[in-house]
């Protein structure tokens, strides 16, 4: 990035005009982002005794909560379902951002985009009723078996259904982040490979992916991180058996209302993300040192 | 060559295989939100607006509704401020600590909205900021920050540096080049960031079911209505989520893909 706005002796100064639009944010985030998992942590320590939250500094929460084997059980469980979806989503995803990014043109590139982002933001939670109506038993799904004389399957309830909602979730961001680092190789790179009688798939995988490694690991792991915390479509899709952390926090919090309980359980998963995110940005930008 | 036409044709079907699993669930919410039935059938069994009028006549709708639009016009009006001021911050300024400074501004995404939904429960009950409108309003923002920072910090990347100092070489004051210069040219993705946090803050369920407690917004009563039966009220309300967050998200994207006339409008001195 560049920084060669500098040019002003004011621009080093720091002045009220600096701080006017320098703090505001400082401000915010630290009040209302920082602040309060800094006081996550602390929650951590605080008992609940007659049903009534204490200041206090005790490790019962975390004692109580690592030694039950379903906490450590679902603490995996989630793992696993995340990293499933983040791959399923990866390899379903890649062919349709090769497509957009190899086989469009750029007016209908700049159509895709746009009809894939849009849904991005928009009410996830209905978007997880209807494909409710969709997978279940008496469903529209299972309404289309029927007349060719299947099924029904069961989808809703079960890994299937958990993994369509993290689909959904994670598809349009996924597609997003694959099809910028893939416009961004080198064609020449693909050429070179072709005249050099690199087959096809080879290409593929041999010249592009390597090429497009950084947008193809950072998307993998945006989706890691929105199916490891995400509550709707284990819940309602998934039908909340087994549950995932996020069911465990909520269902924590509702009954008998143990905060820091649940709080142990949402710092495991902040620790968590920030364990994986960091690893992938460690492999994303790694240069390979080459073999001579 | 009949083997590439082949592969190439493959590789679109996927895409719209994607485009569709994406849009299945949206496509499904607006058929069945006119269907009669409390269940969703195959055929269709007729076609019906009586789901709209029922939720149009029950006051938890409407009220989540208002709600809902006025978290969302504050929380967009806060961030983009914020946002713009923390990316022009990063686009002018080197300091000390300014990678703190830029993750502060866009980690919180990177957090389950469970979680900060959470956090922001512990603490904000802590102050007794808990339970209103405007305790989603403080959680919403520090979400949508990031959004209207990211839109409007690539804005800033495409101007021309040597503009505001031409402007402070012409004895424009600090003040004035923001207003002149950088306020025009960043014009489009202020009005996007807008848009977008606007569709945040409006589809934001998780934080504003923890935080805002009896005071629910549009997503929040869909939240609850999704806890019991089939309930078709669901597709009705949908169908206003879709309307209004696809909207947004539209203009968003318009008013970004505006910004190469932009540029020609600062080189022609108009603003």
């Amino acid at each position: 990035m560049a920084h060669n706005a500098l040019t002003h002796p004011a621009a080093r100064k720091v002045d009220g005009y600096a701080l006017f639009w320098g703090l505001p944010l400082v401000l915010w985030q630290v009040m209302f982002f920082v602040a309060p998992l800094v006081f996550l942590v602390v929650m951590t320590f605080w008992t609940v005794k007659n049903f009534r939250l204490a200041p206090d500094f005790d490790t019962v929460n975390w004692v109580n909560m690592f030694s039950k084997s379903y906490v450590i059980d679902t603490y995996f469980r989630t793992l696993g379902y995340g990293a499933l979806g983040a791959v399923v989503c990866s390899v379903l995803a890649f062919p349709a951002s090769y497509a957009l990014a190899f086989k469009a043109s750029p007016i209908v590139q700049r159509i895709g985009l746009f009809v894939i982002i849009t849904p991005f933001f928009t009410s996830y939670l209905v978007r997880i009723y209807s494909w409710q109506a969709v997978i279940s038993d008496s469903g529209l799904l299972n309404g289309l078996f029927g007349l060719v004389g299947l099924g029904p399957f069961d989808m809703l309830s079960t890994l299937f259904g958990t993994m369509i909602g993290y689909l959904t979730l994670t598809m349009p961001l996924v597609i997003l982040l694959q099809f910028f680092s893939l416009t961004g190789v080198d064609r020449n790179l693909i050429e070179a490979a072709h005249n050099l009688g690199c087959g096809r798939l080879r290409t593929v995988f041999l010249v592009i992916v390597p090429s497009a490694k950084t947008g193809i690991i950072l998307a993998c792991t945006f989706a890691f991180i929105l199916c490891f915390g995400d509550l709707v479509s284990p819940a309602s899709l998934g039908g909340s058996k087994p549950p995932t952390l996020s069911i465990l926090i909520v269902d924590t919090v509702k009954q008998g209302n143990n905060w820091p309980r649940a709080a142990v359980v949402a710092l495991m998963m902040v620790l968590t993300l920030i364990v994986v995110a960091f690893t992938a940005i460690f492999f994303a930008y790694r240069v390979k040192k080459e073999k001579t | 060559m009949s083997a590439d036409r082949f592969i190439a044709y493959g590789l679109r079907g996927w895409f719209l295989v994607a485009l569709i699993f994406i849009y299945v669930p949206i496509v499904i919410n607006f058929i069945y939100s006119f269907s009669p039935g409390r269940f969703p059938t195959l055929p269709l069994g007729g076609f019906s607006t009586g789901w709209y009028e029922l939720i149009l006549s029950e006051a938890p709708v409407p009220r989540a509704f208002a709600n809902s639009l006025k978290a969302g016009v504050i929380v967009a009006l806060i961030s983009t401020f914020i946002g713009f001021a923390a990316a022009y911050t990063d686009y002018r300024y080197r300091f000390l600590g300014k990678n703190i400074y830029l993750a502060l501004a866009l980690l919180p995404p990177t957090i389950p909205v469970l979680i900060l939904g959470l956090v922001m429960l512990m603490f904000l009950s802590r102050v007794s900021l808990v339970g209103e409108l405007y305790s989603v309003v403080l959680a919403h923002v520090v979400y949508c920050i990031p959004f209207a920072m990211a839109l409007i910090r690539l804005r800033l990347a495409q101007i021309d540096p040597d503009l505001e100092s031409a402007a402070w070489n012409l004895g424009a004051n600090s003040w004035r080049a923001m207003r002149e210069v950088i306020v025009p040219f960043t014009l489009p993705a202020i009005f996007a960031a807008l848009a977008l946090t606007m569709a945040v803050s409006f589809d934001e369920y998780l934080i504003a079911f923890f935080v805002g407690g009896l005071t629910e917004t549009l997503p929040v009563r869909v939240l609850a209505l999704l806890q019991g039966q089939v309930n078709p009220r669901i597709n009705a309300i949908g169908s206003f989520v879709f309307a209004i967050s696809m909207s947004l998200v539209i203009l968003a994207q318009i008013l970004l893909l505006t910004r190469r006339s932009g540029n020609r409008g600062i080189a022609a001195g108009g603003a």
